[in-house]
C-alpha cells in the first residue's frame, strides 16, 4: 500500500496548493478542485505513461488527458507541477497578468501538459474521441482520458459525442464524470436532473463503472479496472462520487464554494485540516 | 491578362473543385483526414470516402461533435478538412470552432459548401450570409472563398500546407470555369484586369459577375482594376491599396451581408490607409429565400447590372 499511501500524501499537498492558488488571485473555483483532488493525483501519479520534461503537442506514445469541465484548473495545474511539467513555483502565478496559468486552461500560453482549450463546457470529449483516433491511425495504442463534470452533461454536444464513440468502436477512451451532484446555481437534481446516469451511459453503448472518487484506493482500483478493459470495441466512462470541497470542512456539503475564494481567515482554517506533505510552493 | 483573356465554355459547381482536391490531397499526404455530417455527396467527398474509408469519418448530424473531432485528431499530426454546409460550419458551431479549433491554434480545415444565396431553393435557413463576418473575426482564422471550380480546387490543395486553422467557402450552383487551377496563392489577390477608372474588388461566385461587369463598364468608356480577393482573411492590403491608390474609387461585390463580409475588409483597409469612395454590392442586411440561384442574385442586389450601376455611382462620388 506503499503506493496508496504516497499518492493521498500527495493529494493532500495537491489541495494545500489549490486553496493557496485561489486565495492569492481571490477568484477561481476550490469546490470543485478539491473534490477532483484524488482522480488527478491518481491519474498521474499512477495511471497515465507521459514525458513530463519533453512536453509536445502530438503526445506520441503518451496517455493523453483532456479536462472537459476547464473550470477546475487549479488542481489540474498543481498535478501538472507536481508531476514536473512546469516549476512548481508558478503556480503562484495562476490567473494573474501575463501568466501561463489562465482562469481556464489554454494551449495560448504554451504551459506543457496542455493541449487544448476549455471553460466552455461540452467540448472535451469530442476532442478526446478525435484524439483516440489519431492515436489508432498512427498504431499507437496508448490511452486517452478525460474528466467531465456533472452539470457538463447538460450540454447536448457531450450526448453527440456519446453516441460516436460506442458507434465507431473508440475503445482506447476512459471518460471519467466528476459526480458531486452539485453545479453553480445548486443541487443538480434541482437545476436539471441527470436522471440514471448509469442507464444513460448504458444506454449510450459505454461500458460504465463506478467509484468513489474520495476514496484513494478504490478509484485506483477502479482506474486499473477500466484500463483492463480498453481494447475491447467500447469506450468506458467512469462515474465517479466525489465531495465538492473534499478536504475542507467548511467547504464540503454545498455548492457555494464552486467558485468562491476564501478570506486569509478561511485559508489558514483550511491550511490547518491539510498536511503540508511535499512543501508548499 | 485581362477581361478580354476570359471567355469560359466550361461550367461547374465549386463544390466539386473541393472534392475533386481533398481526393488528390489523399493520395498524396496520408496526414489528411475528412470528417463529414452526413452530407457526403452534397460536399462531394464521396472519392475520398470510398478510397480512404479509414481516414474518412462520418459523424452523423452532430456538427459540434465533428468539430472537437477534428480539434482532437490534429493532436498525433492529422490535417482534418470537416465537410458540412456553411450555415453549419459556422453559426452552429461557432463556440466550438472558437475555443477548441482557432483559440487552442489546431490545424483543422473547416470546408463550407452551399453558402450563400446561390443555394437557392431550400431558402433562408440555409442560406447563410452572415459565414464571412463571423470567421473573420476569430483571431488565428484564415478566410478564404474561391471563386470558381479551379480556384476551389487550388485553394483547397493550398491550404492543407497552410499551418493553423482555415474557413473554406464554396457552394453550389454550376458556374463558369475562369480561374488559374495551379496558380494560387493564400493572401494574394488576382490581378484580373488593369483600369484607371474605377476599382472592383469582388470574392467567390460574384467574381464572374464582376468580370461581366468590367466588359459591360468598358463599352461605356469606364475602364476597371478587377481585383478577385479569394483571401479575406489575411486580406492582400498591398493589392487593395495599389489599385485604389490609382482609380480613387472602389467597389465590392460580395454573396453575403454587407456587414462583416468583403466590404467591410476592405473598407477597413482604404479607412486607415487611403480613403477613397466605396460602394457595397451585398445582401442588404436580410435574409435570403427559396428561387433559382441566378433570380436570387438579381433579386437581391447582387446582378451584373448592380454592378455596374454601383461602378457609376462611385465615380460620380469620386467627382
Amino acid at each position: 500500500m506503499a503506493e496508496i499511501d504516497f499518492l493521498t500524501k500527495r493529494s493532500s499537498q495537491v489541495r494545500r496548493d489549490i486553496v493557496r492558488m485561489v486565495h492569492s488571485c481571490y477568484s477561481g473555483h476550490p469546490g470543485g478542485s478539491l473534490g477532483c483532488a484524488d482522480f488527478f493525483v491518481a491519474l498521474y501519479g499512477e495511471m497515465m505513461s507521459f514525458d513530463s520534461k519533453n512536453f509536445e503537442m502530438d503526445g506520441k506514445d503518451e496517455d493523453l488527458f483532456f479536462l472537459s469541465n476547464g473550470h477546475i484548473s487549479p488542481v489540474w495545474y498543481s498535478a501538472l507541477a507536481r508531476s514536473g511539467y512546469f516549476p512548481i513555483e508558478e503556480l503562484a502565478t495562476f490567473r494573474q497578468i501575463d501568466s501561463r496559468l489562465q482562469g481556464h486552461p489554454t494551449t495560448a500560453e504554451h504551459l506543457p501538459g496542455i493541449r487544448m482549450a476549455s471553460g466552455s463546457l461540452g467540448q472535451g470529449l469530442s476532442v478526446a474521441i478525435g484524439a483516440a483516433l489519431a492515436k489508432k491511425l498512427n498504431n499507437d495504442d496508448h490511452l486517452i482520458y478525460t474528466l467531465h463534470g456533472d452539470g457538463e452533461l447538460q450540454e447536448g454536444q457531450i450526448w453527440e459525442a456519446a453516441m460516436y464513440a460506442p458507434h465507431h468502436k473508440v475503445d482506447n477512451l476512459i471518460a471519467s464524470i466528476d459526480y458531486n451532484s452539485r453545479q453553480i446555481d445548486g443541487d443538480v437534481d434541482d437545476v436539471l436532473s441527470l436522471g440514471n446516469l448509469r442507464a444513460k451511459w448504458e444506454a449510450f453503448g459505454w461500458d460504465v463503472l463506478e467509484t468513489n472518487g474520495n476514496n484513494m484506493a478504490e478509484l485506483v482500483g477502479t482506474l486499473k479496472k477500466a484500463k483492463g478493459m480498453t481494447g475491447n470495441g467500447k469506450p468506458i466512462v467512469i462515474i465517479m462520487t466525489t465531495e465538492m470541497g473534499q478536504g475542507v470542512d467548511f467547504m464540503m456539503g454545498s455548492h457555494k464554494w464552486h467558485g468562491v475564494a476564501p478570506n486569509d481567515e478561511q485559508l489558514a482554517q483550511a491550511l490547518s485540516q491539510l498536511a503540508e506533505t511535499e512543501g508548499d510552493y | 491578362m485581362s477581361i478580354h483573356d476570359l471567355n469560359p465554355t466550361d461550367k461547374k459547381d465549386t463544390r466539386s473543385g473541393f472534392g475533386d482536391a481533398i481526393l488528390e490531397l489523399g493520395k498524396e499526404d496520408e496526414r489528411v483526414v475528412a470528417l463529414c455530417a452526413d452530407l457526403t455527396g452534397s460536399l462531394k467527398m464521396n472519392g475520398f470516402a470510398n478510397e480512404f474509408p479509414d481516414r474518412f469519418f462520418q459523424t452523423g448530424i452532430a456538427e459540434a461533435n465533428m468539430m472537437g473531432m477534428a480539434a482532437g485528431l490534429t493532436i498525433g499530426g492529422k490535417i482534418p478538412f470537416t465537410g458540412t454546409f456553411a450555415n453549419f460550419s459556422t453559426g452552429r458551431v461557432y463556440d466550438q470552432i472558437r475555443q477548441s479549433i482557432a483559440y487552442s491554434q489546431k490545424n483543422v480545415k473547416i470546408c463550407a459548401s452551399h453558402a450563400g444565396l446561390t443555394l437557392g431553393e431550400d431558402g433562408a435557413t440555409h442560406q447563410i450570409l452572415e459565414d464571412i463576418g463571423l470567421m473573420r473575426m476569430l483571431p488565428n482564422m484564415t478566410v478564404i472563398n474561391p471563386c470558381d471550380y479551379n480556384q476551389t480546387f487550388a485553394a483547397t490543395k493550398a491550404i492543407k500546407d497552410h499551418e493553423g486553422p482555415v474557413y473554406l467557402r464554396f457552394g453550389r450552383p454550376s458556374w463558369p470555369i475562369f480561374a488559374s487551377k495551379t496558380s494560387f496563392e493564400i493572401g494574394k489577390a488576382w490581378k484580373i484586369n488593369d483600369g484607371k477608372d474605377v476599382t472592383i474588388i469582388a470574392t467567390g461566385h460574384m467574381v464572374w459577375y464582376a468580370v461581366l461587369a468590367a466588359k459591360e463598364l468598358e463599352k461605356l468608356g469606364i475602364t476597371v482594376d478587377l481585383l478577385n480577393i479569394h483571401t479575406i482573411k489575411p486580406i492582400d492590403q498591398e493589392a487593395i491599396l495599389d489599385s485604389v491608390s490609382k482609380t480613387g474609387c472602389v467597389v465590392t461585390a460580395e454573396e453575403h451581408n454587407r456587414f462583416g463580409g468583403l466590404g467591410e475588409a476592405v473598407a477597413q483597409v482604404t479607412s486607415t490607409n487611403h480613403p477613397v469612395p466605396q460602394e457595397f454590392v451585398a445582401v442588404n442586411d436580410s435574409f435570403g429565400e427559396s428561387g433559382k440561384p441566378t433570380d436570387l442574385l438579381k433579386k437581391y442586389g447582387l446582378d451584373v447590372s448592380d454592378i455596374v450601376k454601383a461602378a457609376q455611382k462611385v465615380l460620380h462620388r469620386k467627382g
